[in-house]
């Protein structure tokens, strides 16, 4: 017992207070700022260089952080043009938002596009069931971490429940393997409705690296309409919950 | 005759002409005087398609010498059937699959034919994830438990059938597969290799420091590159903080499982610091982004050193008290002691590598067996431990992460007294042609092997990996045994196997 209590006390308090306003290491890599326009060279060599084709030319120089695997070597080549920042709010929940363009210096929520029945009975209490479809482990690791004793989504009755029929909606990780296309369905149907979809991590939004593999299919996605996505690789658990916060309105 | 090729790990690679092509008789000949001897084991044996002909490749370890013998054997277009060699050599069973699945060979004898993970380019597309066939036991006393794919908690998905008398389990069968993204298929992008950087990454994001050095040290040896001493030294650290981490991390999963709530949040606050000091250093939690071939984007500096240094003089003593308290608990014991015990005959049996075959007893640990990096140099100490149970599987994880601890900071010291080349990553440089390369690395759960080889103009041509759970699945079958099924989710924890490294 006394030796219990030496270690609750060396263990103090972890709880990060506020969810909102925490600050990350310099060197997170969050929301990507374009500095200035790169050349028609460098943006040439941007394309080749980006390993998941998160470089859009259309409509002006951009990076789609749907895409974006966030290693970073695009801002370490062009080190006058694009930097990373530690911004960590960069989900939204329009796929037209995932565009960083010159200039942006937040990612937008598009309220309009919110639903309203997801606002009136979810703010309080959402229970979201999650389902891995060939994610890598590192987004499911930190879904996990949002509820620990660090970030403790809990607080705004946020959680992750066994079952789908207790679930308020689904949260999908990885690029959806062919082999997980049938259980996420099955899935989807046993969560009773109105429920949210929610794409956690880039393999889930557009497919990542694996957005061209035979052995990932996709068309779930087809089928539903998406209430968030939340870019990262991983997603950082103060991406997922202030995006999630965000979507019902807390 | 000459029946093998010797290569070490991390090092030169080598012709792939001089890997001796036997005839499959005197190939089965030569694993059978290897096998004799515990003292090797197989670190993989696969296929893949050469001109018309199939070529099978095997590479075993021997731990005494660190040496890597490679012996290979060929089958003719048209042909498809082969002798198992399961029956005599278990540690085959998976690997012997894993070609039967991909290329439609049968091997005569197997007793375990079934499919492996189920490929997007399989043999046979009639076999699909839904008429997996499993083992059966007809009987009115008995039941079937099935679990998954999706699990209570958020974890990969993977099923679990097991047959049981009552509460006792008499058979678990793992079927997996739902994880396959196609990895080996799109590691053959030449046009960019930092897509094949992102992609070691992503084969399990638990070990994205583990399979990123793998497949870093894999082109290093293609392109006859020694890595300097700063860039091994920083590489080794970042491989050590991964394993800590995810130690830690499992420390308080199986504290979750039996209802010991302080161990549970201490030890996730304590995970928390430890990758958090990892995205202090490159900027993710995962360190994914740290390991490069030919270099680094994220030397060591200073700062980083110094904190690593605080956290881990902080958290690791926390750590120590914490596990020294978890592991002296009656309530926690009861359940761990004695529970989902594999033998050390099981264990060399099917071939058990890494912290599986520590538990029981086997001192195999690549880092001191088949020395990489500054492991070279600077050899670790090999924990073991003998009962090879959930409480051999729980202490293992504390000791080496102590040993760890006094690894890095013995690391640091070495580091800061040297000249630093701070060479950057990269993505272009020319491989040799024609060669072939084994890299493999100790990552926390055992050894990671990357093979490649490439073809005349130096592009690679086949890209194998071979994860440590290929050999440990079995070993969680076995563990669950005469246990109760109630037992399960701590023996699973204990193991912490890898889903998407296996299904890839
Ligand atoms: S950080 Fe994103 S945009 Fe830049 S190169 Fe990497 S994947 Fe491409």
């Amino acid at each position: 017992m006394i030796k219990e209590i030496k270690i609750l006390k060396q263990h103090g308090i972890q709880y990060v207070p506020d969810l909102k306003g925490a600050v990350l290491t310099p060197l997170f890599r969050g929301r990507p700022v374009i500095k200035e326009q790169p050349s028609e060279a460098e943006t040439e060599m941007l394309i080749r260089l980006c390993p998941s084709d998160a470089i859009v030319t259309v409509g002006g120089f951009g990076i789609d952080i749907g895409k974006c695997v966030f290693c970073k070597e695009c801002a370490l080549a062009c080190p006058n043009k694009i930097e990373f920042t530690n911004d960590y709010k960069i989900a939204t929940n329009d796929l037209n938002n995932l565009i960083v363009r010159q200039g942006d210096s937040e990612i937008k929520f598009n309220e309009e596009k919110i639903r309203p029945e997801v606002r009136k009975l979810f703010k309080n209490a959402l229970k979201l069931r999650q389902v891995s479809a060939g994610g890598d482990n590192s987004c499911e690791f930190e879904l996990n971490a949002s509820g620990n004793v660090n970030f403790d989504m809990g607080r705004y009755g946020i959680e992750f429940v066994a079952s789908p029929r207790h679930a308020d909606g689904i949260v999908i990780t990885g690029p959806i393997t062919e082999n997980m296309a049938e259980a996420l369905q099955i899935c989807w149907d046993a969560t009773p409705g109105p429920k949210v979809l929610i794409l956690v991590g880039t393999d889930a939004i557009s497919g990542g690296m694996f957005k061209n593999s035979p052995a990932v299919k996709r068309e779930f996605l087809d089928k539903y309409p998406v209430d968030l996505y939340v870019p990262g690789n991983p997603a950082h658990p103060l991406t997922f919950i202030n995006a999630v916060l965000r979507l019902i309105g807390k | 005759m000459k029946l093998f090729l010797e290569t070490y790990n991390n090092t030169n690679s080598v012709d792939i002409n001089e890997i001796p092509v036997l005839k499959y008789q005197y190939f089965a000949n030569m694993l059978r005087s290897y096998f004799a001897d515990s003292d090797n084991h197989c670190l993989s044996y696969y296929a893949y398609r050469k001109d018309n002909k199939l070529k099978f490749i095997c590479a075993i370890a021997k731990d005494s010498n660190g040496k890597i013998y490679l012996s290979s054997h060929e089958l003719d277009a048209g042909k498809i059937m082969l002798d198992s060699l399961t029956p005599e050599f278990p540690q085959l069973h998976i690997f012997e699959r894993e070609i039967a699945e991909n290329f439609g060979i049968t091997f005569e004898g197997h007793p375990w034919a079934k499919p492996v993970r189920y490929p997007f380019d399989r043999a046979d597309k009639n076999k699909v994830m839904n008429n997996y066939p499993f083992y059966r036991m007809e009987s009115d006393q008995l039941h079937e438990v099935g679990v998954g794919p999706i699990h209570a908690g958020v974890i990969e998905p993977g099923h679990f059938r097991f047959i049981c008398n009552g509460e006792k389990v008499l058979h678990l069968e793992i079927h997996l597969g739902y994880q396959h993204r196609g990895v080996e298929k799109l590691m053959l992008q030449n046009d960019n290799r930092l897509k094949l950087c992102i992609l070691s990454e992503s084969i399990g994001g638990d070990t994205a420091v583990g399979n990123a050095l793998a497949h870093a040290q894999l082109l290093e040896s293609l392109a006859d590159f020694e890595a300097p001493k700063d860039l091994q030294i920083e590489r080794c650290i970042a491989l050590e903080l991964e394993r800590i981490a995810v130690h830690i991390g499992d420390t308080a999963a199986l504290c979750t499982d039996v209802g010991y709530q302080l161990g549970q949040v201490v030890c996730e606050a304590l995970r928390t610091t430890i990758i958090n000091t990892t995205q202090f250093w490159c900027g993710n939690r995962f360190g994914k982004g740290l390991v490069r071939p030919f270099g680094t984007n994220y030397p060591l500096n200073d700062k980083t050193v110094e904190e690593i240094k605080k956290i881990l003089n902080d958290s690791g003593k926390r750590y120590f008290d914490m596990a020294e308290r978890i592991y002296s608990l009656p309530s926690v014991l009861g359940r761990f002691d004695d529970i989902g015990i594999v033998t050390t005959q099981q264990a060399y049996r099917i071939g058990a590598v890494g912290m599986a075959a520590r538990t029981c007893n086997i001192p195999r640990d690549i880092r001191a067996t088949h020395p990489f990096q500054y492991f070279k140099t600077h050899k670790p100490q090999v924990v073991t431990q003998e009962k090879g149970d959930v409480l051999a599987r729980g202490m293992l994880r504390f000791l080496e992460a102590k040993e760890s601890v006094k690894y890095i900071f013995e690391l640091l010291a070495k580091w800061e007294s040297i000249d630093k080349t701070n060479l950057k990553p990269d993505y272009d440089h020319k491989l040799n042609p024609d060669r072939f390369a084994v890299s493999i690395v100790e990552a926390w759960r055992g050894e990671l092997c990357h093979f490649a080889v490439t073809d005349e103009k130096g592009n690679i041509s086949h890209y194998k990996i071979s994860d440590p759970s290929m050999h440990n699945w079995f070993a969680l079958a076995l563990a669950v045994r005469d246990q109760e099924i109630s037992d399960f989710p701590i023996c699973n924890k204990s193991f912490n196997l890898s889903y998407c490294g296996y299904d890839l």
